[in-house]
């Protein structure tokens, strides 16, 4: 009943998506290709690399990877909610027997399979070019990320909520999702950052996505990272409920 | 008639400003009803308080025996509903759009490829949304209001921004609706599409019904006034009019008269009255008032004001 439509509605949204002015390339192509062109650099520039420096090749870059593919993912989300309620696009599939669940989680599935494509397009040619070898748990990974983009995705869902029109949703998606990245322990360990920063650290999402991210990178068990999960799944809730009650269709 | 849409003392106010004020109609089945008055008098308002899209503030109503707002999707299976100013998807194709709607609804009777046929849009079946134009997407949006095959169906200022070969065009599909039996709701603050159009309008200005009736009957009620215009040079001619029954005033000015009256029986007393005394005349017109001067007279002012 509630699923009447949601295939079709996905397909085409797809299929529309992919007509975009660099609907495809800007999505799939060039995440993968700075991906592998950072890596290449700064793989090259110190041959006897620095534990650190390898690590961050080995480990920090493809999850940063994910990470920023995930947030674009979820910015061009947040746009085009906000285009489609100010066009009244929105408003025009509401008057029909659709569901609105069934219109968000349309967008979300396309989004979801755009981001899988360019992660199965990264390992791919990250396997063949990357200067690291990339040996990992693919499917935990897969799933650690697909918890980390749906908590990520319910945070954009929050902003496209909120934000009053299409010309903002981007750049405030953008103000606060981003700066999310630089003190989750991606570049440098939470515990290393000064005290008021950590305390900001615990509360922001996207830290416990990047815990998660490379502790099953780096080959973890799940139950050591048991506490992320369920911090991402609080966000999730949190941000899909709050979302319901202040989503505006028009 | 059954009665397909019942409203009654709705209101709905957005902060300090009351858009719908203790508004009550009925629309019949089987009929083309119009709401009709200027920009910003409430009609969109009322259309989507009734269509379920919004919630009145106080007020009942009942659309094809269903409540809009508790049985809001069993209403959508049932009607058909095409929005002032909606968009689509900018690059979705217009084959995709029906195919897409036609999905969404459990009963499938209407074939999409025969819809744009008669419609005019099967060339386009390919194309683009933002490739239309705006003629070609009302044509998409009237198709996508009727792919369910609804009772009823709701045009909210379908015609606003299109050339009147377009709107002319529109029109005609709207009494093919009618036509196959439907019941057609639409708002317009063109006078002429409402004359033309509606079997039955209502006048609506700042939230609340002013009337009700047919076209033709608000007219005849509110402008009885009837006016005769005829170029003569029968010198007795002036004489002769005055003696025309509920005449209000006859003017003249070289050869031509200007004669003033009321009621519908007034043209034929004057053609009577010619051809009794054989009068001569070189020119005759008349002029009768419409919806138009209907809305000037209820309100004091003109429609586009």
């Amino acid at each position: 009943m509630m699923l009447r439509g949601l295939w079709k509605l996905t397909w085409i949204e797809l299929k529309i998506f992919l007509r975009e002015p660099l609907g495809a390339f800007g999505t799939i192509v060039i995440p993968v290709l700075v991906f592998v062109v950072t890596g290449r650099i700064v793989g090259h520039r110190e041959p006897s690399a620095s534990l650190a420096a390898s690590n961050f090749i080995s480990v920090g870059l493809p999850v940063l990877a994910s990470v920023l593919i995930t947030i674009s993912a979820v910015l061009s989300l947040v746009t085009i909610i906000s285009i489609y309620r100010e066009g009244g696009i929105l408003k025009r599939l509401r008057a029909t027997p659709l569901r609105p669940q069934t219109i968000l989680t349309a967008h979300v599935v396309v989004k979801l399979l755009l981001t899988a494509a360019t992660l199965v397009l990264m390992v791919l040619v990250g396997k063949r070019y990357y200067p690291v070898g990339i040996d990992v748990p693919l499917f935990g990974f897969t799933l650690a990320l697909l918890i980390s983009t749906c908590s990520i995705l319910s945070m954009g869902f929050l902003i496209a909520s909120i934000v009053p029109t299409a010309r903002f949703a981007q750049p405030i998606g953008a103000v606060i999702l981003y700066p999310m990245i630089g003190i989750s322990g991606l570049f440098a360990p939470v515990a290393a950052l000064p005290p008021a920063l950590q305390v900001v650290a615990r509360v922001v999402p996207l830290t416990y996505a990047v815990s998660l991210l490379e502790g099953i990178w780096k080959g973890d068990a799940w139950s050591a990272h048991l506490g992320d999960v369920g911090a991402l799944a609080l966000v999730f809730i949190a941000c899909t409920a709050l979302s319901a009650k202040v989503f505006r269709w028009q | 008639m059954p009665t397909v849409i019942q409203v009654s003392a709705v209101r709905k106010t957005y902060g300090a400003t009351v858009a719908v004020d203790e508004v009550s109609f009925a629309v019949n089945e089987g009929e083309i009803f119009g709401l009709i008055g200027p920009n910003g008098a409430g009609k969109t308002t009322t259309m989507e308080c009734i269509e379920g899209l919004r919630t009145p503030d106080r007020g009942a109503i009942s659309v094809l025996g269903l409540n809009p707002f508790s049985d809001v999707y069993k209403l959508q299976e049932r009607i058909g509903i095409q929005l002032q100013e909606a968009q689509l998807q900018k690059r979705i194709k217009v084959w995709e759009a029906v195919d897409l709607w036609a999905s969404l609804y459990r009963k499938k009777r209407i074939d999409g490829e025969r819809l744009l046929e008669q419609l005019g849009l099967i060339d386009k079946r390919n194309a683009w949304f933002m490739n239309l134009s705006g003629g070609q997407k009302q044509r998409l949006f009237i198709a996508l209001a009727l792919i369910n095959d609804p009772e009823l169906v709701f045009l909210d200022e379908l015609t606003t921004g299109l050339d009147p070969q377009a709107r002319r065009a529109i029109w005609d599909l709207v009494r093919g609706i009618r036509a196959r039996g439907k019941t057609v709701f639409l708002t317009t603050h063109l006078m002429e599409e409402a004359e033309r159009l509606c079997d039955r309008v209502a006048i609506i200005e700042h939230g609340r019904i002013i009337d009700i009736d047919t076209p033709q009957s608000l007219v005849n009620r509110h402008c009885p006034e009837r006016t005769v215009v005829l170029a003569t040079d029968d010198g007795s001619a002036a004489e002769r009019f005055r003696t025309i029954p509920r005449i209000d005033a006859v003017t003249c000015s070289d050869s031509q008269f200007t004669i003033r009256g009321r009621g519908d029986d007034l043209v034929t007393d004057v053609i009577q009255c010619l051809s009794e005394n054989r009068i001569r005349v070189t020119d005759f017109r008349t002029i009768l008032p419409n919806l138009e001067d209907v809305f000037l007279k209820l309100t004091g002012h003109s429609i586009r004001d």
